[in-house]
């Protein structure tokens, strides 16, 4: 084991990719910044409103601000000195490479399916040296339990795989916010077990 | 193996698009890797899972 401050001097020469700054994005920010990461990489093209705040990392006083600005701006207020790269901008094939390719890992927080699918592939195919840590599964309440890590490869998927977000299972807080803590946690098990 | 889990089918060798029939796969969204690569959608019925691989059917499902 480490001390925190061993594991800080690590995490601080590191870059993580965040793709997507919604539920999951936010929150695996926060939490990636609280642990020490030197750099993160954040696009969203999204603009925070009232049904954000139910479980994303941002304050009623940011409604109607963009995403990439007001996460910056809370991120900073936890680490000032963190190094953010923020980009108002759908993330697309056509720029995934010029976004992240920088990055020791990706994270994929994205909302639809189709959108992590598409990251996924891009990543495996293109740039299949970058781990990505992706979710999938984080729908409504209960069954917390069921929530995990697999993994194939340089590929990890947190979630429980079967809970898909719809009129009648919305997103929550609780769930989204364990699921957005285990793609942090599964970035820190990935570079800190580089240096074991 | 399938998504690590033991597996025997009848057949010796199977397509990808077969084993997800047997096993029933209906989710839209899939992210299929046999031995670690990556199977896209438009592979499905010509990738072959022979006896001992390691494949994976993840389901991507919608929220964040």
């Amino acid at each position: 084991m480490s001390t925190f401050n061993q594991i800080r001097t690590i995490l601080s020469q590191k870059t993580i990719g965040i793709a997507g700054a919604g539920g999951l994005g936010s929150n695996c920010a926060a939490s990636l910044i609280r642990s020490g990461i030197g750099k993160l990489i954040i696009a969203d093209f999204d603009v925070v409103t009232d049904a954000n705040l139910n479980r994303q990392f941002f304050f009623h006083d940011q409604i109607g601000e963009r995403k990439v600005d007001a996460l910056r701006d809370n991120l900073l207020r936890i680490c000032p000195f963190a190094s953010l790269q923020m980009h108002n901008i759908k993330v697309s094939p056509e720029n995934i490479s010029l976004l992240f390719s920088t990055c020791d890992i990706v994270v994929e927080a994205f909302d639809l399916a189709d959108q992590k699918q598409m990251l996924i592939e891009y990543m495996l195919e293109n740039l299949p040296h970058i781990p990505v840590v992706a979710a999938s599964g984080l729908a409504g309440w209960g069954g917390a339990d069921m929530l995990r890590t697999i993994r194939s490869g340089s590929l990890y998927i947190c979630g429980d795989e079967t809970s898909e977000v719809s009129d009648e299972n919305p997103p929550l807080a609780p769930k989204v916010n364990i699921v957005s803590n285990l793609q942090a946690d599964t970035v820190l098990g990935i570079l800190l077990s580089e240096n074991k | 193996m399938l998504n690590n889990r033991e597996e025997h089918f009848d057949a010796q060798t199977l397509t990808v698009a077969q084993i997800m029939e047997i096993k029933s796969f209906t989710f839209r969204m899939l992210v299929v890797r046999l031995n670690d690569t990556l199977i896209k959608k438009e592979d499905y019925s010509s990738a072959s899972v022979n006896d001992g691989d390691d494949l994976k059917i993840i389901h991507m499902v919608s929220g964040g």
